[in-house]
């Protein structure tokens, strides 16, 4: 029987145990909202994961996780672009550039990345084919399952409960004015100085984001631990415009509006 | 013939229905239907469009008091009900800490819609559950700018001081332009 279907009627956490109880071998392809994913199992355990059109070769990930420089990963890509991604993992390791543990975390961290992206989805089709592997000459592992389930559950979670306490990020952040607050007393770890040092009503919380190269999750995460700190609050970007009012609440002059607002105020107190 | 609005926001069951009820000249026009959620089945009936209750306040001048309806999935209503409103109100029910986070968000998508004053009314607090003001001041993590004030809704005097409440912050807030 095929195994397809919708995220909305079966979701990922799902699939994932199904899967992992099954022990089953091939490649789930989920088409999601704005991109497409792949991840590939043998025996229910999990061996690779590709995003989208994210560059998911060896030279890509090992530059996405800083073990290569932009200008080094291009001259592998020149140097080496008739080996497969096995061959250059070789080569690195031969040539004393790399360790093969250090590839490895990186490629482990690079799939585990995909698949928790992955637990948010709650719309789109998936399809698994069994006995699909990733293409010959890429680095493939081996994960168990249930870990990633439990972790991406709790992430899940996690990220709904973010996404309720910092629902819009196009909403700018600006200091407290609260005596006694002070940023410089406060210990904030690498992630968080990233963030406060862009902190101004003219830059989004997107745009935070970008400069500091985070993900939805972690720039929430640290904007939630800097609300709840009281050092930051939410404010309207600078420019943002104020949405249109309604024709029949006809705009007034401010020497109308205090006129207004003194008649409320003696009708109400009459009451 | 002017009209201004406020809308009364909060959680579900935080009071909005009544708050309104308890100023409005006229019998709240109120599109309450039968809870359908076990899991809301605090009350038998719940807002769903609007409250809309009315104030006249002189041949040219009538206020109108929107309640918003307090269940998440009616949240599309929002920003229609805060389009040209003067000020709103966040009415908390101060004996529902599980309501906290819901009311927090709540005020900031309000704030978000349009930079009007506001204030926050901490209802029921006749309660024996009722949290403190300032411990909820702490928990919903409001500015000290922001006025927070003690309210039982069904008590025409508590709504009464809310309402001028707002209506002295609005006024303040033209004075410092």
């Amino acid at each position: 029987m095929a195994l397809k279907g919708n995220l909305r009627d079966f979701s990922v956490t799902q699939l994932l145990n199904l899967i992992n109880l099954a022990r089953k071998t091939g490649t789930l392809t989920i088409e999601g909202p704005t991109e497409a994913a792949w991840v590939s199992f043998r025996d229910g355990k999990l061996i690779y994961a590709q995003l989208g059109n994210e560059d998911g070769t060896l030279v890509g990930i090992l530059l996405r996780g800083g073990l290569v420089s932009a200008r080094q990963a291009r001259a592998i890509k020149t140097h080496a672009s008739d080996k497969n991604d096995k061959e250059l993992g070789l080569l690195l390791i031969n040539a004393g550039y790399l360790v093969q543990q250090s590839i490895l975390a990186s490629i482990r961290q690079y799939f585990l990345d995909i698949v928790y992206k992955l637990f948010n989805w709650g719309e789109g089709f998936f399809r698994f084919d069994a006995g699909v592997l990733p293409p010959e000459g890429r680095i493939t592992i081996r994960l168990n399952l249930e870990n990633i389930i439990i972790e991406g559950s709790r992430r899940m979670r996690e990220w709904e409960k973010l996404k309720d306490e910092v629902p819009n990020l196009e909403m700018a952040l600006d200091f407290v004015e609260r005596p006694g607050a002070n940023i410089r007393d406060v210990n904030l770890n690498v992630e968080e100085w990233k963030v406060v040092s862009y902190v101004n009503p003219k830059n989004t919380i997107a745009q935070i984001a970008k400069a500091n190269q985070m993900n939805d999750l972690e720039i929430r995460r640290v904007v939630y631990g800097l609300l709840h700190a009281g050092l930051v609050e939410v404010v309207r970007p600078d420019g943002m415009p104020i949405p249109a009012r309604v024709k029949q609440f006809k705009p007034i002059d401010e020497g109308q509006r205090v006129s207004l607002v003194n008649r409320l105020i003696q009708r109400i107190r009459s009451l | 013939m002017q009209t201004v609005k406020m809308v009364v926001t909060g959680p579900f069951n935080a009071g909005k229905t009544a708050f309104i009820q308890a100023v409005s000249e006229i019998d709240v026009v109120s599109t309450e239907r039968k809870i359908s959620s076990e899991a809301e089945r605090i009350k038998e009936t719940t807002t769903v469009a609007m409250d809309f209750g009315r104030i006249t306040v002189d041949d040219d001048l009538v206020l109108y008091l929107f309640g918003t309806p307090g269940q998440k999935r009616f949240d599309f209503m929002w920003e229609i009900l805060s389009e040209g409103m003067l000020g709103f109100i966040v009415i908390v029910d101060s004996a529902r800490p599980e309501t906290f986070r819901e009311a927090k968000s709540i005020l900031e998508t309000f704030r978000a819609y349009a930079p009007t004053p506001y204030v926050v009314a901490a209802n029921k607090q006749d309660m024996p559950d009722a949290w403190d003001v300032e411990d909820l001041r702490i928990a919903l993590r409001i500015d000290s700018k922001i006025k927070l004030l003690p309210c039982v809704a069904p008590d025409k005097e508590s709504v009464k001081a809310i309402l001028l409440e707002l209506l002295y912050s609005i006024l303040e807030e033209m004075n410092e332009k």
